[in-house]
């Protein structure tokens, strides 16, 4: 009998703790993938975050270390350095890790053109918490510490995280991915993996910015949830390729 | 058994950290017990500078010399703090160029020495430093220039070799002023 | 022997950190520590090493983090300010029990403080310095050569008891220079089968991590960390004791505060005052040992301190307050005179503490 799907080597075989519709089980899935196909794992850690995605450790493979909150970019810094040429080093993190407590930390991560991998999931909220007011929720969005909705008088306006980093010399490839339809998905791994190709190539800093769904905190069912990003997620985060030097270089050639 | 506790202080610039190295590393070459600290912070930028220095036959108890038997002002504001600390029968020089007044203290030797003017005169005007730690030498005893030229390896790196010469010549002036 | 160089502390705890085969710093700059910093970005280029002026005090801890889990020897540096910052970095280390060096060259607080020397982190230092029940190797040099010495120990205990060391100095012992000597041994690193550094698809995968939501899992890690801690007590303590045979006073000081009272012990011996001297060179683990024992005879501890009485906490407790401990000091960036520490062990006799 062929087998036409299996688990990917990159994943361990226990039950994730994700709610059901979310999805961060589909960008692990691509993540661990990725891994495969470039024959990585044993040379690679994963950081993981503080929020939802606090045990990833427990879901991938390969060596994996669990970071203080935002700090997952200079963790990723120290293990990229303390051997550049043999770790390949990525970092999974929410948007409240990210974009609020470590900013700092990715911004200048991305400055250095630090040669690592971060697949930074935006879903608008805070997650693990309960659904707080996340730096990337939309405006008007309601949530539990934004109950009239997000007033940008009070709170200011979301942060685009693609478009911010974009304007930096340092980062190499900035990329915005989706997951709520099959064609989304199939982009999505192609950026992941080109994320984790530049590192390869020691190309530098690349940043795959995943929309993804909370259905549970947006108090949506999983289909109302994959729909909210095309009606509202999407328009205020278009999708697309930020920067890719590479490629602009050689165009330009 | 003997303990040596100096103080070098002026401005900024004038080479008073670098001329308490010195000493502290003629001490090391002659193996006594040394120690060498400086004032830091903004001070550094353009203020006052002072560092102590302690060389002596038992190991250096604290690094903090209060109450010098050698006390350095390379200018007024130096004097003026320091004067009334040094220890009775203690010794001051002063560089008589930039500090006009007289030392008040009568139970101390007090040697005025006209280092800028003399450094301007003799074509190394960054040395006034140096023309004092000749003279301080020589009152202490101890100008030996076997030891002064180790010394001087020690604290001017290979790049600028060059300067040692200048800086001899500098101490033996003042020596014989 | 090999020859002594003249160096200054903070440039002496850089040399001997490399020589430990450490190849990773990340800093920040603060005032009275950047020299450490400076001979780091001069030095670590030429070996293959890494040095990092990272975005901030946190992001350096955390990349700290990050070398420690993969099994390098790495250190940061920074002062008093700077420390609290780390101190969020400083309890993951422990909860994730990774050996990493830390120093703090103290400077006066709180708040932003001064620039000048101080021992007032002493409570933050002995006690963890981040949230949750952990210690850190506390280390306390007390002269330019112990700088060097104990930056090598403190690479070595964090490696053997998997434990944040920490040099607890100030802005003097950075700052001055004293003779160093700097053919010091080194214990190679042992084995780190823990780290993360890549399973070659050749073992099941190491997670480093300080996450444990299970109550009675994580009560049970607590256990462990304290059963090792026993040992770390048991093993490493370090201390000086000063003419200590016979006396009636005993000063108990660390670092700079230590030096400034070896001058008063002199001047109150020839004038014929039974005093001597406890110096804890492990701040922790703390040698209560020694000071139980000398509550035996002596008859007046004075703690002399660069904080507002920090130590002398532990010397209490440490002779069960079978004698009086008194506080001789100066804060803020102030350094006790001998003549203040002489006048108090004069007091002390003075008023009959001493017979």
């Amino acid at each position: 009998m062929a087998v036409v799907f299996q688990k990917p080597h990159a994943l361990t075989d226990v039950p994730m703790h994700y709610c059901p519709g979310c999805t961060h089980g589909i960008i692990h899935r691509l993540v661990a993938e990725v891994i495969d196909e470039l024959g990585i794992e044993g040379r690679t850690i994963g950081i993981a975050p503080v929020g939802c995605s606090v045990m990833a450790y427990n879901y991938f493979n390969c060596d994996m270390i669990e970071a203080a909150h935002g700090r997952a970019p200079a963790v990723a810094t120290g293990v990229k350095r303390a051997n550049p040429d043999e770790h390949i080093v990525f970092t999974y993190q929410g948007d409240g890790d990210l974009a609020s407590i470590g900013m700092a930390e990715t911004v200048h991560a991305a400055a250095r053109n630090e040669n690592i991998t971060i697949i930074f999931i935006n879903n608008a909220i805070y997650g693990m918490t309960g659904g707080q007011m996340a730096p990337t929720s939309l405006p008007g969005q309601v949530t539990q510490t934004s109950p009239y909705g997000r007033d940008v008088k009070a709170c200011g306006y979301p942060i685009r995280v693609c478009e911010t980093l974009s304007e930096l010399d340092g980062p190499e490839y900035l990329a915005r991915v989706t997951v709520n339809n099959v064609k989304n998905v199939n982009n999505a791994k192609k950026a992941i993996k080109k994320a984790f190709q530049n590192q390869i190539d020691g190309k530098g800093f690349s940043l795959v910015e995943v929309l993804s769904s909370c259905p549970t905190n947006w108090g949506m069912t999983p289909q109302k949830a994959l729909q909210w990003i095309d009606e509202k997620m999407i328009p205020y985060y278009p999708l697309g390729v930020y920067k890719d030097r590479s490629a602009k270089e050689e165009s330009a050639q | 058994m003997s303990t040596k506790q100096m103080l070098f202080s002026g401005f900024g610039g004038q080479g008073i950290l670098f001329a308490g190295k010195f000493i502290a590393y003629k001490g090391l070459i002659e193996e006594k017990q040394v120690s060498w600290l400086p004032s830091y912070g903004p001070e550094m930028r353009g203020g006052t500078a002072s560092c102590s220095v302690i060389v002596s036959d038992d190991p250096v108890g604290s690094p903090i010399v209060s109450k010098p038997d050698v006390l350095v002002a390379m200018n007024l504001p130096s004097l003026d703090r320091f004067e009334a600390s040094v220890a009775p029968g203690g010794m001051i020089f002063a560089d008589s160029t930039l500090i006009e007044r007289k030392v008040a203290r009568d139970d101390v030797k007090v040697f005025y020495i006209p280092a800028t003017r003399l450094a301007g005169e003799n074509g190394m005007p960054t040395l006034a430093n140096m023309i004092i730690v000749g003279k301080i030498l020589k009152e202490l005893n101890e100008f030996d220039e076997d030891a002064i030229n180790a010394a001087l390896k020690k604290v001017i790196s290979a790049k600028h070799a060059d300067m040692m010469e200048v800086n001899l010549k500098a101490m033996r002036i003042g020596a014989e002023n | 022997m090999a020859e002594k160089v003249l160096m200054k502390g903070n440039e002496a705890i850089a040399e001997a950190a490399l020589h430990a085969g450490c190849r990773h710093y990340f800093g920040y700059p603060i005032t009275p520590q950047t020299e450490i910093a400076a001979y780091m970005a001069k030095r670590m280029p030429k070996i293959g090493g890494t040095f990092l002026q990272a975005e901030s005090e946190i992001a350096a801890i955390n990349m700290v983090y990050g070398v420690a889990s993969a099994g390098y020897r790495v250190m940061t540096s920074s002062s008093s300010p700077g420390i609290s910052l780390k101190g969020e970095g400083l309890s993951y280390l422990a909860g994730a029990d990774l050996p990493a060096l830390v120093v703090n060259v103290q400077r006066g607080g709180p708040g932003l403080g001064g620039i000048q020397p101080s021992q007032s982190d002493y409570f933050q230092a002995t006690r963890g310095g981040g949230h949750g029940d952990y210690h850190m190797i506390v280390l306390a040099p007390a002269s330019v050569q112990e700088m060097a010495e104990l930056t090598i120990k403190g690479f070595e205990l964090a490696d053997t008891y998997r434990m944040t060391s920490m040099i607890l100095a100030d802005g003097t012992m950075g700052q001055m220079m004293e003779p160093v000597a700097l053919d010091l041994e080194v214990k190679p690193a042992p084995a780190k089968p823990w780290a993360t550094n890549g399973t070659k698809l050749q073992r099941e995968h190491n997670i480093v991590n300080s996450l444990s939501l299970v109550p009675d899992e994580l009560e049970q890690l607590n256990f462990a960390r304290y059963e090792r801690y026993r040992t770390v007590e048991e093993n490493v303590v370090m201390y000086e004791e000063y003419m200590m045979e016979d006396a009636d006073i005993c000063i108990a000081a660390f670092g700079i505060a230590a030096r400034v009272s070896k001058n008063a012990i002199n001047e109150a011996r020839r004038q014929g005052i039974k005093v001597g001297m406890i110096r804890p060179i492990t701040l922790w683990p703390f040698p209560k040992e020694v000071f139980r024992r000398a509550a035996d005879h002596v008859k007046t501890f004075i703690s002399v301190e660069l904080s507002m009485g920090q130590m002398i906490e532990d010397v209490r407790l440490a002779t069960e307050c079978r004698a009086p401990v008194l506080l001789c000091n100066r804060v803020g960036g102030m350094i006790p005179s001998p003549e203040q520490v002489l006048e108090t062990i004069q007091n002390v006799v003075k008023n009959g503490g001493a017979n």
